[in-house]
């Protein structure tokens, strides 16, 4: 079972009281970018085996948006921290290199 | 003059392990602002006589209280009959602040279950932790019930106190209810 720790309220709690929210650090392309970019932006999606990065949402709680970095084979979660950021936090991407060294995921590792 | 009526009007059981109380018309106010601003926590005090509880809390005194909901958001608790005048008195010390509070009586119900298996009754509903060394007076939680939202905290020992959308009432007495049936105790806690 995936627990995850809401870093809003503090609730640590089992994935139903949470909704996933797909995959985390996405870079919009809007209108004015070119076709491809729109297209990967759209439809491109990580779909690894091991380290992964997802927004959730604590939804039968606080309500509020987050991102978790987890292990999609063994359900391990590495952290979870703050939806106002577009990149992983350092002490997050430590934590995944001490526990699965020479991971990567898109231009992370 | 129109007669206000709760979800259930009222609704009683306790056929079972545990008993199962609708309470009827609680005034409710939703405060949602920034919770370290003094002005904001004034205005939550103000009315219903208690502080301002810290994260993952609640400071209930019968029917008045203050519950944290999130880190943006009060629910505010008093008599029914004084939620219009509450608000009102909220609003003029909130003037000029960003914040929100918004009457929600009428939107939700709430139960009160009570007896030595209502820990049990509401650990088989919700995803929580609820060992007596675990879930505490004074801690407030919002999760789920089965299929539904909900939040419940301890008004006094063995006696829960819950609140869920008034549209999920008739949902959330009947899981009660199933979950107190006679003869379903497991004797966890």
């Amino acid at each position: 079972m995936l627990i995850l720790t809401c870093p809003y309220c503090g609730v640590t709690a089992e994935e139903t009281e949470f909704h996933a929210g797909g995959e985390a650090h996405l870079k919009r392309f809007g209108p004015g970018s070119s076709d491809e970019d729109f297209e990967t932006y759209l439809f491109m999606r990580e779909n690894p085996k091991g380290v992964h990065f997802e927004r959730w949402r604590h939804v039968y709680g606080c309500g509020k948006w987050f991102h978790a970095a987890r292990c999609t084979t063994t359900l391990e979660v590495f952290g979870t921290y703050s939806a106002q950021v577009t990149e992983p936090p350092q002490e997050i991407l430590d934590t995944i290199s001490e526990k699965r060294p020479g991971w990567a995921w898109r231009d992370l590792a | 003059m129109s007669n206000p009526l709760s979800a259930l009007n009222g609704a009683t059981w306790s056929d079972g392990i545990a008993s199962v109380v609708e309470v009827p018309m609680q005034g409710m106010i939703t405060l949602r602002g920034d919770l370290s601003d003094p002005v904001i926590k004034a205005a939550a005090t103000a009315v219903a006589s208690v502080d301002v509880p810290g994260q993952g809390h609640a400071n209930c005194d019968d029917s008045r209280g203050i519950c944290w909901m999130s880190p943006d958001e009060l629910l505010v608790l008093c008599s029914y009959e004084d939620v219009a005048a509450n608000l009102e008195k909220m609003q003029s010390t909130l003037d000029g602040v960003h914040s929100l509070c918004v009457d929600v009586s009428d939107a939700r119900a709430v139960f009160e279950v009570s007896g030595p298996y209502a820990r049990e009754v509401l650990a088989k509903l919700a995803p929580v932790d609820l060992a007596p060394d675990q879930f505490t007076k004074g801690m407030f939680r919002r999760t789920r019930m089965a299929q539904v939202p909900a939040a419940f905290w301890l008004q006094d020992t063995d006696c829960f106190r819950i609140i869920c959308f008034r549209s999920h009432a008739q949902y959330v007495f009947d899981l009660l209810t199933v979950a107190a049936q006679k003869g379903s105790a497991v004797d966890l806690f």
